[in-house]
């Protein structure tokens, strides 16, 4: 059992919630994630850890409401516990020997791309933050990537806020203007990591990405997260969650994380009639 | 007193075949007290009693048989929980057919006496109707940590507890029992007998922490230097799954038997209202022929599945299942393609499982096994209509605490390397046992491991108290 000590809402479909969990926070790393369970006969989900406090003892998550276990989760507040809080896991992200680096965040994506950016920040290395979002209202961490960033260009698609249009059109210029990094480190969703993976490829540079996907244990033992990188079968769990962009197959787990798609619409239906009924 | 004579075992009660494979209530109901004492009856209290060198645990059984045949069940439960922690679990889910049944003498002619089932019956009367309560031994003051609490790790935490060992359980998962609760299925063996036996280590002092990835949030080194922990047993299993490495592996409907069951076991998702989703197959293959392939079957078949067949590259003769598994999986209809390979899974339109091509294979030579090696017979590839395919050809040791631990010697295939008997690794203070140690095998054979570590740790910390001294 572990409590929320803070809750914030990013915005409509994002909410931030800081947790009471003191061994994690001692030990957890940019890149890395937790599983919960918010309560009993409850799904099991990962979560990357967005920011952690070695001192207060907490640690940062950010998600969206996209299922069942999301919305459940949403409910709690400051002061409620969560009923199973595992991590670190995952392989942290290299951040070691890096002088300029593109960070490049799509949506909730921004919450995990956002302390590796602090941690490379921390370290000396120039950052330069490309943030992507669909319009100004799903904006999220913007001050945070300024706070920690050389740079910071933010996309919206409809040009509601920054400049219009996706993320590699961003990164497409910085390259052209002369920039030249040692890696860029996208995380958003698996159809803009694809995009992002084959722009770099055109420029051959090292492009990391990180792999949220569906995953039950965390700790290598269903194969649930299993991909193809490099034409080797790889789990996200272990293995990951970051991988070598130019090396993952983007279209097989894209058509992975669909998996339970009916079962996911189905629940958030659900839900959102309880909840109905609730106002009522 | 009259021997009972028959060649035949007492029937073991149990759901007909028909109602059974709709539901996931447990399938052998258990023998009654009278069909227990008359099983009791059947044995004959031989000089050299082969059976209990039948048993991993070495359980003193014509000693608990007798008991039964007393109608003292209690004490016959007592004697039981001297060799072993988890008699409830063992009675259901050990192979006592080439253990301790095995070795019976009743066996060279007619049927051996079922011990199994007896010692089911004897822990099963204990919970159900005993309140002794268990006493806490008193402390010695001694930590030792436990890594998975799985059949090694309950194990050697129940015995180290029984000494006055101050015991913790770290646990990666949010419950304790390991492959008794995300592997073996409702139906085998029931989650609350699993934790009636959890529930009296825990009377006995046995600490569990849930949530507790070792090699991440805590390492060994961390564990003996910082925690204050004397001694560290590794229990952490074979977790990791096969695949075969064939094309479409990765297609939606393509499970690994750890987890197809864990979703169907620890997840809960057989419920109609669980959170956890799972595909509900119309027709399933299965690959492979071990116990955990049948449990895979008869849980899809019970999901509502129409047609599941196993598909297995030997014959029928070297399947690796316990027999009684193979018999309850054919009364319920599962379909056995034997001497079958798969070759390929094909894809629908939308990339969801449509078929698995195989192709027919016949035996040749044996191997190194000992078993005959299937060979491909050419031009023999046809396809089965699936829409899953689950892999059950087993799983290799978990690699986390190897990659974190310094100094721990393993196996070029992941097993921890032990020395015979006492379960000693390369890392001082640092023992291992079970499937981690030697890949996948039997609960019985992991319980085995972790008493016989247990003894080795206390005889280790008894011997550093007498050099202090």
């Amino acid at each position: 059992m572990n409590k929320i000590v803070a809750k914030r809402r990013l915005n409509p479909t994002v909410t931030l919630m800081e947790i009471d969990a003191p061994e994690i926070a001692r030990k957890a790393e940019p890149g890395q994630f937790i599983i919960l369970r918010v309560d009993e006969d409850g799904e099991r989900i990962p979560l990357t850890v967005a920011d952690f406090d070695r001192e207060k003892g907490t640690v940062t998550i950010i998600f969206q409401l996209v299922g069942g276990t999301t919305i459940a989760l949403n409910e709690l507040d400051v002061g409620d516990y969560i009923r199973d809080f595992v991590g670190p896991l995952g392989v942290p992200s290299k951040t070691e020997n890096l002088k300029k680096v593109a960070v490049v965040g799509g949506g909730v994506g921004c919450a995990i791309a956002y302390p590796i950016a602090k941690k490379l920040n921390a370290s000396g290395c120039t950052v330069h933050s490309i943030i992507g979002f669909r319009n100004k209202d799903l904006v999220i961490l913007e001050d945070e990537f300024k706070a920690v960033s050389d740079k910071v260009i933010v996309m919206t698609d409809d040009g509601s806020h920054g400049n219009k249009g996706v993320v590699t059109v961003a990164l497409k210029e910085l390259i052209e203007s002369g920039e030249e990094y040692d890696e860029v480190i996208t995380i958003g969703p698996l159809v803009m990591m694809k995009f992002v993976s084959a722009l770099t490829k055109e420029y051959g540079i090292k492009t990391t990405v990180s792999m949220n996907t569906i995953m039950i244990d965390g700790t290598g033992m269903c194969g649930g997260c299993r991909l193809t990188v490099g034409g080797k079968t790889k789990f996200a769990c272990v293995d990951g969650p970051d991988f070598d962009g130019h090396e993952v197959d983007f279209d097989e787990a894209m058509e992975r994380s669909r998996m339970y798609e009916d079962f996911e619409i189905e629940k958030r239906e659900e839900n959102c009639r309880l909840y109905d009924l609730e106002v009522q | 007193m009259r021997r009972n004579m028959s060649l035949e075992k007492n029937k073991m009660p149990s759901q007909e075949p028909e109602v059974r494979k709709k539901n996931f209530l447990e399938v052998a109901t258990g023998y009654t007290e009278e069909q227990a004492v008359d099983e009791a009856k059947r044995c004959l209290d031989c000089k050299h009693k082969p059976c209990i060198a039948g048993c991993p645990v070495r359980i003193e059984i014509p000693e608990f048989i007798q008991k039964v045949i007393d109608r003292d069940f209690e004490e016959a439960y007592q004697i039981i929980t001297r060799s072993s922690s988890l008699p409830a679990v063992c009675g259901r889910v050990c192979p006592q057919e080439t253990q301790c049944e095995e070795k019976c003498v009743r066996g060279i002619k007619g049927e051996p006496v079922g011990i199994g089932r007896l010692e089911r019956f004897v822990a099963d009367w204990h919970f159900k109707h005993s309140d002794t309560k268990v006493e806490k031994p008193k402390s010695n003051g001694h930590k030792v940590a436990v890594i998975g609490a799985g059949p090694a790790g309950l194990t050697c935490a129940g015995d180290l507890a029984k000494k006055g060992y101050d015991v913790t359980v770290f646990e990666a998962l949010h419950e304790a029992g390991g492959v008794l609760v995300y592997g073996i299925p409702e139906f085998r063996l029931p989650i609350s007998v699993v934790q009636k036996e959890i529930d009296t280590l825990k009377a006995l002092g046995v600490k569990i922490e849930t949530n507790m990835v070792i090699g991440r949030v805590l390492s060994i080194d961390e564990l003996l230097e910082e925690r204050g922990f004397e001694a560290v047993f590794i229990g952490t299993g074979a977790g990791l799954p096969r695949f075969m490495n064939i094309p479409g592996e990765n297609l939606k409907g393509v499970y690994s038997a750890n987890e197809f069951l864990t979703r169907v076991n620890l997840m809960k998702a057989y419920k109609k209202d669980a959170s956890t989703p799972i595909q509900r197959a119309k027709k399933v293959a299965v690959v492979g022929g071990g116990n955990v392939a049948m449990d895979a079957a008869r849980s899809a078949l019970r999901l509502g599945a129409e047609k599941v067949y196993i598909v297995y590259r030997r014959s029928e003769a070297e399947l690796p299942a316990r027999l009684e598994e193979v018999e309850h999986a054919k009364e319920e209809g599962i379909i056995f393609k034997l001497l079958t390979n798969p070759v390929e899974i094909l894809p629908d339109e939308n990339k969801f499982v449509k078929g698995i091509k195989c192709v027919e294979m016949e035996l040749g030579e044996p191997d190194s096994s000992g078993r005959r090696r299937p060979i491909e017979k050419e031009n023999s590839e046809f396809v089965i209509d699936v829409d899953s395919v689950i892999m059950a050809i087993g799983t290799s040791p978990n690699p986390l605490i190897k990659a974190t631990t310094k100094g721990l010697e393993t196996e070029n295939w992941g097993g921890i390397i032990v020395e015979e008997k006492t379960g000693k690794t390369s890392k001082d203070s640092v023992y291992a046992g079970g499937d981690a140690v030697t890949g996948a095998a039997t609960v019985i054979l992991a319980m085995g491991a972790g008493k016989e570590a247990a003894a080795a740790i206390d005889e280790e910390i008894q011997k550093r108290v007498k050099s202090k001294e």
